[in-house]
């Protein structure tokens, strides 16, 4: 059939209004992650959302039931993998909390140095695509490449770049090699350039400023209801930061300012991220500093019961291999109790909140993942807007779906 | 500064619901509460408009089974952001009928961590705008986070785990 042959005009009113059901995803390009929204639409208009999520589901609660506590390392890397270093420390510093571990001054500099660093590199990711949905390739590329730079440091800090797996309970798993600071270094040069390129292409301007502000707003008083949390929640203009409000790690030795947006919109939620990661690099230069006045060469609690032994004390020197070989069959003792921990994340608080009743494995654990909290208001934010707004939207809330579903 | 927040949450909760409470501690310095089951969503909305508490954020909510003493409790964590105090509630259901009110209507948030913990115990969250299953299987019959149910299937003879267990 010809489809543009002219169709007689039909004289008939229709009564009702028509709604037309769309599907956005699992798999389509624009969504970032496998989920699912059914549109309920209006022409161009969302009239209802209902989202459907668990398409990579993977049960870590459950798996996490059956695990030692350092083999759960692996599963937090997997949930928000953007930014995995900081869910593997908040994991670290929830078992250190739990047995009590002292953690020396420069393990937590270190620390803060590899959080800040992934935090850099998630809201990279964040920022760059919501320029990509709004049709701004080069700022993307501009700065994937400085993405690129973090996870070759962290490629020379433990080996692996998306799923770092990085640091052991009680501190890292080897201390930060030379040619690892050597990267840093040229990279708190090189980023600051990079990123003023980008921020010059899209902070201000007027396109950018026209398409994001005002898309996908939520007010203070609902994203709290929400449970929002992180710099969806700082754009609404409600200044929480775990950092600052429970500091772990030493932050609060830290000098830096949490940015904070007034409407909640998209434009809000990128420059928040805009400004946190100006903060982050500010307070990766300051534990830099801090590194140089503490003593060299300490990267871990070193205490045998709970630390993994250096690999070369395991194959030469007894105590070590009996304290591995312990320590890996799962035989270390861990007090009873129940403890919460949570950290400033990339999208938010991540929290662990562990119940250990002595045994080699949790009893519970439940990730408390700000993906799955906040994405719950989503239907509510693009009610009534276009579609390309859902769409952006979505990346400005910087949803992950390994996060969403754990 | 921390701890007179914390005594004043404890008086104000008991002044009011004494007969409800069945256990405070605070273990690792964080306030937890075991409540009895009946008045929980009127304990959450009195410590959400309390002038000394002001609990107004939900940080999570989650379920665990205990099956030796064939409960399944609701652990409801809550958070003054304005004094930095954090507060745990705990109820204990029965495991064969859990069933407890929702507290969507003063949290928003809950919506979906009840649907997961409904989703993972089958805990029945009452009044619940959309109860259904949200990560796994919606024709799934079990509540897999139940201690009842294996992480794999245990007739599995293609893994030989004799030495170390499973």
């Amino acid at each position: 059939m010809n489809v543009n042959q002219p169709v007689i005009e039909q004289e008939e009113k229709v009564e009702e209004k028509q709604y037309s059901y769309l599907n956005l995803g699992p798999t389509h390009p624009a969504t970032h992650g496998i989920f699912q929204n059914v549109l309920k639409m209006d022409g161009e208009i969302i009239v209802e959302a209902e989202p459907t999520i668990g398409y990579i589901h993977r049960a870590f609660e459950k798996l996490a039931e059956r695990r030692p506590f350092y083999q759960i390392t692996p599963l937090t890397d997997r949930m928000n993998y953007c930014s995995s270093p900081i869910n593997n420390m908040g994991w670290h510093m929830t078992v250190e909390k739990l047995i009590g571990l002292e953690i020396p001054k420069r393990v937590q500099y270190l620390r803060v140095i590899i959080m800040e660093l992934a935090r850099i590199s998630d809201h990279i990711i964040c920022n760059t695509i919501i320029g990509q949905d709004t049709g701004a390739t080069t700022g993307f590329l501009y700065l994937f490449q400085m993405r690129e730079k973090i996870y070759e440091i962290f490629e020379e800090i433990c080996g692996a770049r998306l799923t770092t797996n990085i640091g052991r309970i009680g501190g890292l798993e080897r201390d930060i090699p030379q040619k690892a600071w050597d990267k840093i270094d040229k990279f708190l040069v090189e980023f600051p350039i990079a990123f003023k390129e980008f921020t010059s292409l899209l902070e201000r301007n007027r396109i950018f400023m026209d398409r994001t502000i005002g898309c996908g707003p939520i007010s203070a008083e609902r994203a709290l209801s929400y449970s929002f949390s992180g710099p969806n929640l700082r754009a609404a203009g409600v200044d929480y930061d775990v950092r600052v409000m429970t500091p772990y790690s030493s932050y609060e030795e830290f000098d830096f300012i949490i940015p904070v947006g007034s409407n909640g919109d998209t434009y809000d939620r990128f420059m928040v991220r805009q400004e946190e990661m100006w903060q982050s690099l500010s307070i990766i230069k300051q534990a830099i500093e801090k590194v140089k006045k503490e003593p060299a060469g300490i990267f871990s609690a070193r205490t045998p019961e709970f630390c993994l032994p250096p690999k070369e004390e395991v194959y030469n020197d007894m105590e070590a291999l009996i304290y591995h070989f312990k320590i890996v069959m799962g035989e270390t003792e861990i007090p009873k109790g129940e403890v919460y921990h949570c950290v400033e994340g990339g999208n938010g608080e991540l929290g662990f909140y562990l119940i250990s009743d002595g045994g080699r494995t949790p009893y519970r654990l439940q990730f408390r993942r700000p993906c799955f909290i906040y994405y719950q208001a989503y239907p509510e934010m693009i009610k009534g807007s276009m579609l390309s707004d859902a769409v952006i939207t979505m990346s400005s809330m910087n949803v992950i779906a390994g996060e969403l579903d754990a | 500064m921390e701890g007179s927040t914390q005594d004043k949450v404890i008086t104000a909760l008991k002044d009011r619901y004494e007969d409800q409470i069945l256990h405070i501690d605070t273990p690792y310095d964080f306030l937890t509460v075991s409540l009895k089951k009946e008045k929980i969503v009127e304990i959450i909305q009195f410590l959400y408009n309390h002038p000394d508490t002001k609990f107004q954020y939900l940080t999570t909510l989650c379920g665990i089974h205990y099956p030796e003493l064939n409960q399944i409790a609701v652990m409801y964590q809550l958070h003054n952001l304005v004094a930095n105090q954090r507060i745990r509630l705990k109820i204990y259901l029965p495991a064969e009928n859990p069933v407890t009110p929702t507290i969507t209507p003063i949290f928003a948030g809950a919506n979906w961590l009840e649907r997961e913990t409904y989703d993972f115990f089958g805990v029945i969250f009452e009044g619940h705008p959309n109860l259904k299953r949200i990560l796994n299987v919606e024709d799934m019959i079990i509540f897999p986070l139940r201690k009842e149910f294996p992480l794999e299937d245990q007739r599995r003879e293609d893994k030989n785990d004799t030495m170390f267990g499973r």
